[in-house]
């Protein structure tokens, strides 16, 4: 036999493992690189505290709380919007039909769109013509914007990956669509469901450029939905690149998202993997 | 565990005899026979493929019809047209007219949904909610307004008897349907369709996901409705559309359409087929 056979395999394996290899690397280092920056800073007086000083010293409580309210508002609106586009598309409009053609492929352009492009879209839309002014609400919605493409196109998958037999067999029981759809498809994608929402709060917990115009950069605590409110990973930014020595809380900062990060995707894969090994979804 | 005494007696009453259904051979109805659907110059077209061309066909009350014939002849597309399933498939046209009990189903005034329930399903693949056995019968009762809490029990109870699944499963109506086996889930799903007590039921070759012993229970279990309901089944297996049908069609694919090549009782399409066609189908020659 050809030797070159023998060792192509192993070869081509190797050249996987490397690869698997260089794209973990890269996550621990920025992983150990937070830790070792942030861990000295971090303490339970940081994450309740207000910033001072610009954010030299102090916390993080009050950014923490708009980072909250931001993902709130853009959630309740993104949320209901998304999760019917999701089954308009994949329960009533036909996949190969020029219209639902033409939503997927609106939705794939906006999914492509700079974040700091919704930026200036906020500001000049919620901001100025709605005259929402630099505020939560307004940073909210502009995130909720953001969030669309991901939440339908995850809602839609998971409906889609429902068997069509479950369709088949509540048609011919005389059930009508809306009745399959609420108590046997949705359950049914719940996991698919449950595993976007996560994705999408991923996405938003860690959004800077589109909040910078909108909600704005205001660290005290906010008082209602139409005050401004600074983001968490605006925080990041705001410290490592406008205030001399704020490298410090910059990273406990950053290590603070991370952390957050990390377990939102936990949940999410735990999540989905619990909610598909029940067999019983009701 | 509580001692509850509902629950005892529901597990005591589980050891009586699984079947309420006789053996009914209803010779009379079969003899006798009586139209219940009426197929009328009925042609089916997906897109621009015809799927089936001009099948006109009587099926009988309380006869078992089997549809036989090679695959791709329209046999199950025929089957969907008789509950209308086949308006859920985009781009389907049907021609003709399908008559039950004397009113044309296709007509726009014809409700659909208790049409349906007037037809029950059965499809090739056991297709068992991912919920409770209670549930998988509960909710379509649900669904046609039967929520009194007892009337419910009682017909799941009924329905699981009928099937003869109720002793196998009484003790644990509230575990998942998909944790029962292939044959179990089959007849399941024979008894949600049961459920809404339809007066026709169409099976689209209810056994062959089974294996030949759960094959065997469910073929049993169709042979035991017959007289109570009209059944229309298609199946491949000729040898078991010999033993359960009173009626057989044999579809044909002629020119790429489906086409109703002969239809009479049972005994003379096998004994007797008056069709070349027929004649090397049932010998194993062609098809």
């Amino acid at each position: 036999m050809n030797k070159w056979l023998l060792y192509r395999d192993s070869l081509v394996q190797w050249l996987i493992y490397l690869a698997v290899l260089a794209v973990s690397t890269v996550f621990v280092w920025i992983l150990i690189d937070l830790v070792r920056g942030g861990v000295s800073h971090l303490s339970w007086d940081f994450l309740t505290e207000s910033p001072r000083d610009a954010g030299r010293s102090g916390g993080i409580g009050s950014i923490l709380i708009s980072t909250l309210w931001i993902l709130m508002v853009a959630l309740i609106a993104a949320l209901p919007l998304a999760w019917t586009t999701a089954v308009l598309l994949a329960e009533f409009v036909p996949a190969a039909s020029r219209f639902g053609i033409a939503i997927r492929f609106s939705l794939q352009v906006l999914a492509g769109v700079p974040s700091i492009v919704f930026g200036l879209f906020g500001n000049a839309f919620f901001s100025i013509y709605l005259g929402m002014g630099f505020s939560i609400l307004s940073g909210g919605l502009t995130l909720a914007c953001m969030l669309l493409p991901i939440l339908v196109s995850t809602a839609e998958a998971g409906l889609r990956a429902v068997p069509q037999s479950y369709r088949l067999s509540t048609a011919a029981l005389g059930m009508s669509q809306t009745a399959a759809l609420v108590h046997l498809l949705l359950p049914a994608a719940a996991p698919a469901l449950a595993a976007g929402l996560l994705l999408g709060i991923g996405r938003a917990i860690a959004e800077t450029a589109a909040l910078i115009f909108t909600s704005g950069y205001v660290d005290r605590t906010p008082g209602s939905l139409l005050d401004s409110g600074r983001s968490l990973a605006l925080h990041i930014y705001d410290l490592s690149m406008n205030v001399p020595g704020g490298d410090q809380p910059a990273y406990a900062s950053a290590l603070v998202l991370v952390a957050l990060l990390l377990c939102i995707n936990i949940l999410a894969m735990k999540l989905s993997y619990d909610l598909q090994r029940r067999r019983i979804i009701l | 565990m509580t001692s509850n005494p509902a629950q005892s007696t529901q597990i005591n009453r589980c050891c009586d005899n699984a079947f309420t259904l006789g053996p009914l051979q209803t010779g009379p109805a079969c003899c006798d026979p009586e139209p219940v659907i009426q197929v009328k110059n009925l042609s089916l077209q997906y897109g621009t493929k015809t799927a089936l061309e001009n099948v006109t066909l009587d099926i009988y009350r309380g006869c078992i019809t089997a549809l036989i014939g090679p695959s791709g002849c329209g046999k199950t597309s025929f089957l969907s047209a008789l509950n209308r399933l086949i308006d859920l498939i985009p781009g389907c046209k049907v021609q003709g007219r399908i008559l039950i009990d004397g009113n044309d189903i296709y007509d726009a005034a014809c409700d659909v949904q208790a049409l349906r329930r007037q037809i029950g399903m059965v499809f090739q693949k056991p297709v068992p909610f991912p919920l409770s056995i209670r549930r998988n019968i509960a909710l379509p009762l649900h669904e046609h307004g039967i929520k009194q809490r007892a009337e419910v029990e009682a017909i799941i109870e009924q329905v699981l008897r009928d099937v003869g699944l109720w002793h196998e499963v009484c003790d644990r109506l509230d575990t998942a349907a998909h944790s029962l086996s292939g044959g179990q889930q089959q007849r399941l799903c024979i008894a949600r369709a049961l459920a809404l007590s339809p007066q026709i039921l169409l099976m689209d070759e209810p056994c062959s996901a089974l294996d030949p012993i759960a094959s065997g229970v469910v073929e049993d279990l169709i042979s035991r409705l017959r007289g109570r309901y009209t059944i229309v089944i298609v199946t491949h297996n000729l040898a078991q559309a010999r033993r359960i049908a009173n009626y057989a069609a044999v579809f044909w694919v002629k020119e790429r359409a489906g086409e109703l090549v002969e239809f009479g009782q049972c005994q003379h399409i096998f004994e007797t087929p008056a069709h070349e066609l027929t004649a090397s189908y049932i010998n194993g020659i062609r098809g």
